[in-house]
């Protein structure tokens, strides 16, 4: 770890020195530090901000600050009703300890946990532009089959990301340009030839919170993570889903995004696009699960996800016609 | 910089890069709380904050000094400490600090109404109590024995 | 029973276990020093070459920067891994090729970061396989066993033989991971060496030291371990370093390794590829084994798995072939790992016995008592005791085996494929020489004391039940003292050997008191242990797995395990439920888990660390338990113990892919079984 000044942001709109960053639970940024593949000078802690509130929004959404730990938000009683694959997603993620530290903005803005990206001593365009990606012939097993480049295949980690990419969340974000809002789908740039660079957010730019908009088939939906073991394991393929089906069987609404798969979490806009209004049965929901991996590009190791995924998205979506049809 | 643990406060002068682990274990004396991974990989090093478990391998002591810290040598004969005795919820003992200071805040979860992945009724069966203690791994495999420690502590 | 034998067998609580569970127990990075520094390890960052320079930042606060161009000349251990920083050749990646040394942890991680190596690159090679020129067939295997066995004409049976099986089965590397890590302070004062290190064998490791270091005395001190796994029983780099630093240095000096450091710096499972071969005719009696092992080893030190060696003592065959290869390559030195060559070799012996049963629709049990051998199968040695088929049908009928559709694929409950799978388990009773001393305080307490450890085995508790009996006394009057070099010398903590080598000669000092009536005993077992016959002394058990797979994503989980042993006497039944379960656990995540995931072109096991190398988490060990039969054999040492300590990985790693063959229909031949191998196989 480099030696770094640390000081409490006072604002939001604080804006950052050169050389600092934002410190929030510090559970990937420390880590980071100390593996060498961070080398901040300052460190800007923004967890005594107050953007630790969930609050309502006018029609049934939340507005969650993000300073928000991730237990207190799985815990919300709102959230889990309004939004239980939100809830399900921050439980499925990492252990009881480390979401009572996490936090909203910075499970967002988590890295990747590409092995190459994870040692200060190993090429990686990543975390060294132009020092060569070895995970293209080395180990992928858990990198992208979307969405990738030439340059980087690495994927993003987190699962709370998936649920709110499902769900259209909108990130509020403030710096020295003044506030904007950006998508969560927006939110992750992929990495063309600037995997470096893992979002559209600049120097400075602080998430304050984060907004799910009132989804009335969000009550009916549920995120899937499957793993390499039972718990405290990051996913080699997760989905998040919402579901709504019409009297006569069809599909009326539905979101999709996966997790694992990607450099972003990636919403399924082709799959969703392709069921809406067709049949909600088993053979459909596969369809379009391959319809949406038709641009994938799985390396030797990494094939499994193009049978995981659709399996796993037929599967949960089944589940929750099921549960709609009672 | 300042540091609250187990309700004394104690004056350091500490290089920000210290994390509240190693304060605790090279400068405090208090090695209760264990090394496993220092990156948040295995639980060893769990403490509680205002109360809530946390790694404090990944947590700059800079950063916490308005917090209060409770490490293992402060909970003074917790009932969770007993259940280890009673059923060898243990066999090195490397991980069971973490495991104990993991399961007290846990518990305080559990009466908080928090919810776990497995999502059963009884938020205290047999499944919830290992999906909630999974932030804490024991290479020995002691977790059958630590099911019933902690269901007894919770007065079960 | 008289009173004198009630405390062995009796449940006793860890006589360590206040300590561990209020924090207060020691382990050795623990020991605070006036004025200590830190030592922080640089690994080399290739697999193959010679370190030319290193250019320290001068910026970096560092105390000393020791390398091969300025650290002190050691003499040579037998462990070429413990000249460190002695030649400018880099063996394996992460192979220390120097280290920081400054007053914090963090100026020296920082330092050692920082550090700018000048390397010489050479080419290198990663992969074990059969087909490489270079394998070659070691004199003996380890702890030196010949490398090959045979009898009959293997050949001709197979040929013969109307049922055969004739599998490979691959384990990958596995790493020991004791959660506390390795770490030494250590600490001179003049000629004498203090240090305070983790390991299974506190003698051993002061008599390396001192050896490298051509001193007299060196005390080591290691009142708590926090596991080893077989990692621990040697001196590690990490000690000499620590000793290095502060000869250097004038000051104490901490090296405690990071967790990353330990996948290529302190031993590991070596990786095996396994062919079994197996003939029997219709009724399932094997007519014919044959199990041969490769294994890698590293270009420093040739370290030869006994992979093969548990297939000489299983079962009955009148044509049998065992045999061992290695393979040297630009990695670190595999060393022992919980039931090293038992642990691998398992599986492939029975999964391929459990593919035989498949063949002759037979049950796996039925099969197995069906080739039960009367004495040693390749040497005819009588077995002490041996009651593996009492083990096998005890264990079906608690498991509830009986009556099991022996058809894969065919239970159902809601998304999970269920199934169950059973295999055999057997491990060597062995005894090592050792020392130990009793004392009679004259207050009614008595001094028990050995240079034993105590890594969470129990071992404290149980040599104190073990004295009490031998002194006809109750426990509360028996004071240990072990884990220090200058009590008198014990074996290592390793082997499953433990329990019988010390408490053997804490039980014969005890006699000696008694006998004599005097103030103090001291009993060295070494003639004694040398007149006894090696062969034919085993523990058996048997394990039986249900799993259950998801039929969507192919995760696997482990809903009940069983283990049935026949141990010998158990000394303490509660540490020995604990050391079986653990055993079992590892064994659960060698099955679905672990693998030390190889990047040939770095020359390195890439997943590192304990987020990416899975151990077995909470969440994964459901409906767990051990039993055992109350077995005599008076011919092993006096209290009739065999070990326990390991037995519990051997076998129950098979016993799961069976299990898991038999909820879906897939052999997983590679292990470990992971959800992207079953996946492909399941239907939609
Ligand atoms: C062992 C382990 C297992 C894990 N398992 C999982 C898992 O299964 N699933 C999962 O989803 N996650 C998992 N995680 C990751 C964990 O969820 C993230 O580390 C955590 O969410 C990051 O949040 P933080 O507040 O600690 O961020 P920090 O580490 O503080 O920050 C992360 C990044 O975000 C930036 N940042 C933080 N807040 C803001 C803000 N408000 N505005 C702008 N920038 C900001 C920081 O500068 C930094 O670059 C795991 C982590 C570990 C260590
Ligand atoms: S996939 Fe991306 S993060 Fe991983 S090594 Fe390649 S460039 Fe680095
Ligand atoms: S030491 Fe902190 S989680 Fe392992
Ligand atoms: S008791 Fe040894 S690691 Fe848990």
């Amino acid at each position: 770890m480099k030696t770094f000044s640390y000081r409490t942001a006072t604002g939001p709109a604080d804006g950052l020195e050169p050389g600092a960053v934002f410190l929030a639970g510090g559970t990937n940024l420390v880590d980071l530090m100390k593996l060498g593949v961070a080398t901040p000078d300052a460190l800007v802690d923004v967890t005594r901000l107050p953007l630790g509130e969930i609050t309502d929004l006018p029609g049934g959404g939340l507005r969650i600050g993000a300073a928000v730990r991730n237990s207190d938000l799985a815990a919300d009683p709102r959230a889990r009703q309004a939004f239980p694959l939100l809830s399900q997603a921050l439980l499925a993620g990492a252990s009881g300890q480390l979401r009572n530290m996490a936090t909203t903005g910075g499970n967002l803005l988590q890295r990747t946990r590409c092995r190459y990206f994870m040692d200060a001593t190993k090429p990686c365009n990543k975390h060294t532009p132009g020092s060569g990606c070895p995970a293209r012939d080395g180990d992928h097993r858990n990198l992208a089959i979307l969405g990738g480049s030439e340059a980087c295949i690495a994927t993003h980690p987190s699962d709370m990301a998936v649920a709110l990419a499902a769900l259209d969340a909108i990130v509020h974000v403030d710096g020295p340009a003044g506030p904007r809002t950006i998508p969560v789908t927006g939110l992750h740039r992929l990495p063309g030839d600037r995997p470096d660079r893992d979002t559209v957010l600049e120097h400075g730019e602080l998430i304050t919170a984060v907004d799910v908009p009132a989804l009335p088939s969000a009550t009916r939906s549920a995120y899937r993570k499957a793993r390499d073991r039972a718990s405290y394991a990051f996913a080699v393929g997760s989905v998040a889903a919402a579901l709504a089906v019409t009297d006569d069987g069809l599909v009326s609404e539905v979101r999709l995004a996966w997790g694992a798969v990607a450099p972003r979490p990636w919403r399924a806009w082709r799959a969703e696009e392709r069921l809406r209004g067709r049949p909600a049965t088993a053979a459909e929901f596969r369809a379009a699960a391959d319809a949406e991996l038709a641009a994938a590009e799985p390396g030797r190791d990494n094939a499994y996800k193009m049978e995981l995924l659709p399996r796993m998205t037929t599967a949960l979506l089944e589940r929750l016609a099921d549960r709609e049809g009672r | 910089m300042r540091l609250t643990v187990n309700g004394s406060e104690h004056e350091l002068d500490l290089d920000p890069r210290t994390t509240l682990l190693d304060a605790l274990r090279e400068h405090l004396g208090l090695t209760g709380a264990k090394k496993g991974c220092d990156h948040g990989q295995c639980g060893a090093c769990t403490v509680l904050l205002d109360g809530r478990r946390v790694n404090s391998c990944l947590i700059l002591a800079i950063a916490q000094q308005d917090a209060r810290v409770t490490t293992i040598e402060g909970l003074g004969g917790h009932p969770v400490q007993r259940g280890f005795l009673e059923h060898d919820g243990f066999q090195c003992g490397y991980c069971t600090p973490g495991q104990i200071c993991s399961a007290v805040g846990m518990l305080g979860e559990v009466e908080r109404g928090w919810p776990s992945a497995t999502g059963d009724d009884d938020p205290l069966s047999d499944a919830e109590i290992r999906e909630r203690m999974s932030g804490n791994l024991c290479r020995c495999g002691a977790y059958p024995n630590m099911v019933p420690a902690i269901r007894e502590a919770a007065g079960r | 029973m008289t009173a004198a034998t009630r405390a062995i067998g009796a449940p006793l609580a860890r006589l360590e276990g206040p300590e561990k569970v209020s924090g207060t127990a020691k382990y050795a990075a623990e020991y605070r020093q006036e004025n200590m520094a830190y030592g922080w390890v640089v690994p080399s960052p290739v697999p193959h070459g010679r370190l030319r320079a290193v250019l320290a930042d001068p910026s970096a606060d560092a105390i000393a920067v020791l390398w091969h161009g300025n650290a002190p000349e050691l003499a040579a251990a037998d462990d070429p891994e413990l000249a460190v920083l002695q030649s400018d050749r880099i063996s394996y990646r992460g192979q220390p090729v120097a280290l920081v040394v400054a007053g914090t942890l963090e100026a020296a991680r920082r330092a050692a970061q920082v550090l700018q190596l000048d390397i010489e690159t050479l080419p290198h090679e990663a992969v074990l396989r059969t087909d490489h020129p270079e394998v070659y067939t070691p004199d003996t295997v380890n702890p030196g066993f010949p490398a090959e066995s045979s009898a009959g004409d293997v050949d001709r049976a197979l040929a013969e033989a109307p049922v055969t099986v004739d599998v490979t089965y691959t384990t990958p590397a596995l790493h020991n991971n004791p959660m506390e890590p390795h770490a030494t302070i250590a600490r001179w004062d003049g000629d004498d060496l203090t240090v305070y290190d983790s390991n299974q064998h506190p003698s051993g490791v002061a008599a390396t030291l001192a050896t490298v270091f051509g001193v007299d005395r060196v005390h080591v001190v290691t009142e708590h371990v926090g596991g080893g796994f077989g990692s621990k029983g040697t001196a590690r780099p990490n000690a000499v370093l620590a000793a290095l630093a502060a000869r250097v240095t004038g000051r104490p000096v901490q090296v405690a390794l990071p967790r990353q450091a330990m996948f290529s710096l302190v031993g590991h499972r070596t990786p095996t590829i396994q062919r079994i071969r197996l003939g029997a005719d219709t009724d399932g009696v094997l007519t014919a084994i044959e199990h041969q092992a490769w294994s890698q080893t590293s270009r420093l030190y040739e370290f030869a798995e006994q992979t093969a060696v548990t297939t000489r003592h299983m079962y009955a065959a009148p044509h049998r072939r065992t045999g061992h290869r290695l393979l040297r390559l630009d990695m670190p030195t595999p060393r022992w790992m919980r039931a090293p060559g038992e642990a691998p070799g398992m599986v492939g012996l029975e999964c391929a016995l459990d593919e035989l049963a498949e063949q002759l629709s037979l049950d796996p049990v039925e099969l197995r008592i069906r080739n039960e051998p009367h004495t040693e199968p390749e040497t005819g040695t009588p077995f002490t005791s041996r009651h593996y088929v009492d083990c096998l049908r005890a264990g079906a009928d608690r498991f509830g085996w009986w009556g099991r559709d022996p058809r894969p694929r065919q239970q159902r409950d809601g998304d999970w494929w269920i199934g169950t799978g059973m295999a055999g388990a057997t491990y060597p009773a062995m005894a090592q020489p050792s020392t130990a001393r009793v004392r009679d305080l004259a207050d009614g307490g008595f001094e028990v004391a050995i240079g034993a450890t105590d890594l969470g085995t129990g071992a404290r508790t149980i040599l104190s039940q073990i004295a009490a009996d031998a002194l006809g006394v109750p426990t509360g009057r028996i004071r240990i003292r072990i884990g220090d070099s200058t009590l008198p010398q014990a074996s290592v903590a390793g082997g499953s050997s433990g329990s019988a080598s010390w408490g053997w000669a804490v039980t014969e000092a005890c006699r000696e008191l008694r006998r004599t009536g005097g103030a103090e005993a001291v009993f060295d077992t070494t003639d004694l242990i040398a007149k006894q016959e090696k062969e034919g002394r085993h523990a058996f058990g048997a394990h039986f797995a249900e799993v259950r797979v998801d039929a969507v994503t192919g995760e696997i989980r482990v809903s009940r395990l069983f283990g049935m042993y026949a141990a010998g006497r158990i000394l303490n039944a509660r540490t020995a439920r604990s050391q079986f379960l653990g055993g079992m656990i590892m064994g659960m995540g060698m099955a679905l888990h672990e693998e030390g995931v190889l990047d040939p072109a770095l020359g390195e096991w890439i997943n590192h660390d304990l987020a990416e190398y899975h151990i077995p988490a909470h969440a994964d060990v459901e409906s767990i338990d051990a039993a055992w039969l109350d077995e005599h054999d008076d011919q092993l040492n006096p209290m009739g113990s065999k070990g326990i300590g390991e037995i519990g990985i051997v076998g129950s790693p098979a016993a799961i892919l069976n299990a898991v063959w038999h909820a879906t229909g897939v052999r997983v031949r590679d292990l470990p079984a992971r959800l992207d191998k079953i996946l492909p196989h399941l239907p939609t």
